[in-house]
């Protein structure tokens, strides 16, 4: 190895890094506001990639009728529940307005106003139009029942709209993969290295989201809000925070940044239905070396798993998925040792 | 219909079976079979232990590897060549291959919290499925085929229908032998696992090894599983061991009913015809090739959970004519007794103990002694520090500073089953009780450490002499508190009363010489309380020191022998019932100042 190809080793680690840190963060963010360890994180990275693929293909994204479908059983639950409930009338239009009008919209958009020829920079924004909406709806047809269950039941929730995702994209996009177009061609020298554009707006998008996300949890009041519920959630609901409301923020958020995270890497990496899952855990391994609890090191666990797995595809290639997981035992055994101290259990 | 009726015409149909049925089904059976062997072992795991692992097919993995490699490889390392010589042998090394990862793997993953265990089994799923598909003495992606067939005497289990037999035999003495185990006293350490370890390390069961122990047992079918695997196709490759197929066996125990040895097959048997079905069905049905069946395999857990979460043995069970726990007590001779210390003797000394958290000083230099023979009660307003002491003399949480002594000896910073072990027992303010089990079962925990019988002699029930005293033990001192006529009633159905009575009944039954009550008067009724004194009064006349934690100051006056009052981390005052009483600084603690 020489220090040229180091050096892109690295570039390419950073780069991938940069999504895992993404991941990372909403992985973190859902797990201490909502207690749901968000497996289905992974299943927004595809959705999002291949739903832009299918507008440069001139097809129309099966996550348009998944949209439509979720948005039609979440209206029939609100009408059958608000007719055992009294005044619940503006809550229900509003339902109806986020469920049925607007995947409505939408359809109508998609289907008529023919998003392929439209500038990428749009098709980017009708992508995220039709899947980040996916994240409240799952939240409410999936966790809100059982908003009370312990983690581990969370868990096995998650596995199993994981499986029901992954399924579903099989379904709508086959099983061929795709690679979007660069959102610039531009390529720059450093020396003896080449960086493209695509690999700038990579690290310089997440680096913006992550700055984002600060603000919005430091300065905004619904930032605040969804902290408190982490940290107490009864407290919380106390103080009038709906963690309800919480819940379907985080959900939001955690779709937004998935979706945004597929479609920056869809230009360097082909996407396939699937490939969300093994991205998403890898988000996780670096989620888990934070402790589920520490966004910093969650986003520093991140990048040490993107240039590990970079430095370990150059060595040993094979071993590049088997040397990435058994990452995570080393981290245990170090969080194992960590005295911590006795707490009252969940009862 | 008695239970044992439906049992046997189970078995018959199982018999028969292969006699009748066209080879197609048998398949279907045999891996029903197979799969829920792995199901079995996530009951246990998962449903009663409260661990969950998505890596159990990475196990069945590991034994279907192991037999393939050693039974197919041309010339084995010579310390290896032994277990070449026959399938059987390979079980062994199997077993041993996947008991020694998974011990690795439970040692790094068992002892952190709940979510962790499941995270890490996932990880390792991942990576132990990459490595059998990227080792090329393993085959590689390709696998390896020639696996030889099993044999029994000289028969070889060739066709489907031959090895069925052997496949189900395994399954139903698996089914056996983990009933046995959760009816023992190793499984109601196990079964209280799910409720929080505390109360189960304060009765002196040592959690850690419980969850070693039923994860190893997990993995150790899961292997079983593999190598049958292996021999009844005769070839391995990495896809039926991915992460995938370990949630599959997850949504088996799941859906079947994790709580329930029989929920295993029930999930096995669903999951796999359902499979069957619609990977049958689906493709036609959406014009594509591709395994939608997750689809509704995910749906169907979502709706599991939100309708019934136990799964579906429960409800299966409320129409079949399901075996009810035994309501009678086995009669056997008295456990015997641990030598207690004549009354007077100093039992507990707590000399000068601090505990700071953070810059929060709980206790500021406690001291107070409890004698065999007599009641000490511990009184305070709330806040003063009550709990905070209970909690170092019981091993909870280690003392900054100063010593605590059982008997003459050091205790502080010893584990709570050490604790327990050296004869002081406890109940919880907030009753920890296993809400499921009955009366019985829970006091029965209290003698845990009276018995010695271990796992494999639960999972045959050759214990059940030493199980019977045990049984006799629990339900002797359920009569004692008075609750005789609820011994086999759900714990969790008893009033709050009883169930304080249950607590007590439960430190009883370890034959404690040093009795710790944390507030056990708290929501008892007036002529309960008296009940409660009475005990108590007896248990001091035998010889047994009473430390007592109270806020009900006529329950103390009336029964203490000594009394000590704290506040603010300190103690204000000690001394007999009458004196404290008339003590102004206690006084002014518990009303007010004068001004």
């Amino acid at each position: 190895m020489d220090l040229q190809i180091a050096l892109l080793l690295t570039q390419d680690g950073i780069v991938n890094g940069a999504i895992y840190a993404l991941l990372a963060l909403a992985l973190v963010l859902v797990f201490a506001v909502t207690r749901v360890i968000f497996i289905p994180q992974g299943e927004f990275v595809a959705f999002g990639a291949l739903t832009l693929a299918s507008f440069q293909t001139a097809k129309v994204p099966g996550t348009l009728w998944l949209l439509i479908g979720m948005g039609a059983v979440i209206s029939i639950i609100e009408l059958l529940s608000s007719s055992r409930r009294r005044g619940g009338r503006r809550r229900l239009t509003f339902a109806l307005g986020w469920n049925l009008a607007y995947p409505a919209a939408l359809a109508v958009i998609t289907l008529l106003a023919k998003p392929g020829d439209w500038p990428l920079a749009l098709q980017v924004l009708l992508a995220l139009a039709l899947v980040v909406p996916l994240g409240p709806m799952i939240y409410r047809l999936v966790y809100q029942p059982l908003a009370s269950a312990s983690v581990l039941v969370l868990l096995i929730v998650s596995v199993a709209v994981h499986l029901a995702l992954v399924g579903l994209g099989l379904l709508f996009f086959g099983a061929e993969g795709s690679r979007t177009p660069a959102f610039s061609e531009a390529s720059f020298s450093l020396g003896d290295v080449t960086v493209t554009g695509q690999t700038l707006w990579v690290i310089g998008a997440s680096l913006l989201l992550i700055v984002a996300l600060y603000i919005f949890f430091e300065r905004s009041l619904w930032g605040k809000a969804l902290r408190a519920t982490a940290i107490n959630r009864v407290g919380a609901q106390l103080m009038g925070i709906s963690t309800t409301q919480a819940g379907k923020l985080c959900f939001l958020l955690a779709a937004a940044i998935g979706a945004m995270s597929g479609i920056l890497v869809a230009p360097i990496t082909t996407i396939y239905y699937d490939t969300g899952f093994l991205v998403g855990l890898k988000g996780f391994v670096a989620a888990i070396v934070g402790g589920m609890i520490s966004y910093p090191l969650a986003a520093a666990g991140a990048v040490l798993v993107g240039l590990l797995e970079s430095f370990s595809s150059f060595w040993a290639s094979a071993f590049k998925e088997v040397i990435v997981f058994t990452l995570i035992i080393p981290v245990l055994l170090w969080r194992a040792m960590t005295p911590h101290h006795v707490e009252e259990e969940e009862e | 219909m008695s239970p044992r009726i439906l049992v046997g015409i189970f078995l018959v149909l199982l018999m028969v079976g292969p006699l009748v049925l066209p080879e197609f089904h048998i398949t279907l059976l045999n891996y029903i079979g197979l799969y829920a062997l792995v199901a079995l072992g996530l009951v246990l795991l998962t449903g009663v232990g409260g661990l969950t692992s998505f890596g159990q097919a990475a196990f069945v993995g590991l034994g279907a590897y192991t037999t393939g490699y050693l039974t197919t490889a041309e010339s084995l390392p010579a310390v290896l060549s032994w277990f070449g010589a026959s399938p059987w042998l390979t079980l062994i090394a199997g077993l041993l291959v996947t008991l020694a990862v998974a011990g690795v793997l439970g040692l790094l993953t068992l002892r952190l919290s709940g979510h962790y265990l499941p995270l890490g089994t996932l990880a390792w799923g991942m990576s132990l499925y990459f490595l059998f598909g990227n080792v090329s003495f393993l085959g590689g992606h390709t696998g390896m085929t020639g696996i030889p067939p099993l044999s029994l005497f000289g028969f070889e289990l060739r066709a489907g229908r031959h090895l069925y037999y052997l496949i189900w035999l395994i399954l139903l003495a698996a089914v056996w032998m983990t009933q046995n185990l959760l009816d023992s006293r190793e499984g109601r350490a196990i079964r209280a696992l799910k409720n929080g370890g505390i109360m189960a390390e304060a009765m002196g069961v040592d959690t850690a090894r419980s969850k070693m122990v039923i994860f190893l047992i997990a993995a150790a079918f899961a292997a079983i599983s593999g190598w049958l695997y292996a021999h009844m196709q005769r070839f391995v490759n990495p896809t039926p061991f991915g992460l995938h197929i370990g949630i599959e066996y997850l949504f088996m125990a799941v859906i079947g009913g994790a709580g329930h040895v029989w929920g295993a097959l029930v999930g096995a048997g669903l999951i796999t015809v359902l499979k069957q079905w619609l990977q049958d069905l689906l493709p036609r049905v959406f014009g594509a090739s591709g395994n939608f069946e997750i689809i509704v395999f995910g749906l169907l857990m979502i709706f599991v959970f939100h309708r019934a979460r136990d799964g579906l043995w429960p409800l299966m069970a409320r129409v079949l004519p399901v075996k009810r726990h035994a309501r009678t007590v086995p009669s056997a001779e008295p456990l015997s007794r641990r030598a207690h210390p004549a009354v007077g003797t100093k039992l507990l000394e707590v000399r000068d103990a601090v505990k700071k958290f953070g810059g929060l000083v709980a206790n500021n230099r406690m001291s107070l002694e409890v004698h065999a023979g007599e009641i000490l009660a511990l009184i305070g307003p709330n806040g003063a520090g009550k709990s905070t002491l209970f909690n170092l003399v019981t091993g909870v949480d280690p003392p900054t500073s100063g010593e605590v002594r059982f008997l003459g000896d050091r205790i502080d910073g010893r584990s709570s089953r050490e604790i327990a072990r050296r004869g002081m027992s406890r109940t919880f303010q907030h009753v920890r009780l296993l809400p499921a089990m009955s009366v019985l079962e829970n006091v029965a925990i209290g003698a845990h450490l009276r018995g010695g019988a271990g796992v494999a002699a639960a999972a045959v029930h050759g214990e059940r002499a030493e199980e019977a005293r045990l049984l006799t033990e629990a339900a002797r001192q359920i009569e004692r508190v008075g609750l005789a006529d609820s011994m086999f009633d759900a714990a969790g159905s008893l009033a709050l009363g009883q169930q304080r009575a249950v607590e007590i009944a439960r430190a009883l039954a370890s034959d404690p010489s040093l009795l710790l009550l944390d507030e056990p008067a708290a929501g008892l009724r007036y002529l309960e309380k008296e009940t409660l004194a009475d005990l108590l009064r007896k248990l001091r006349d035998e010889g047994m020191g009473i430390l007592l934690v109270e806020h009900d100051m006529d329950f103390v006056m009336g029964l203490a022998d000594r009394v000590v009052v704290m506040e603010f981390g300190e103690k204000i005052a000690e001394g007999l019932p009458e004196e404290v009483q008339r003590n102004p600084a206690v006084i002014e603690a518990y009303l007010g100042g004068v001004e």
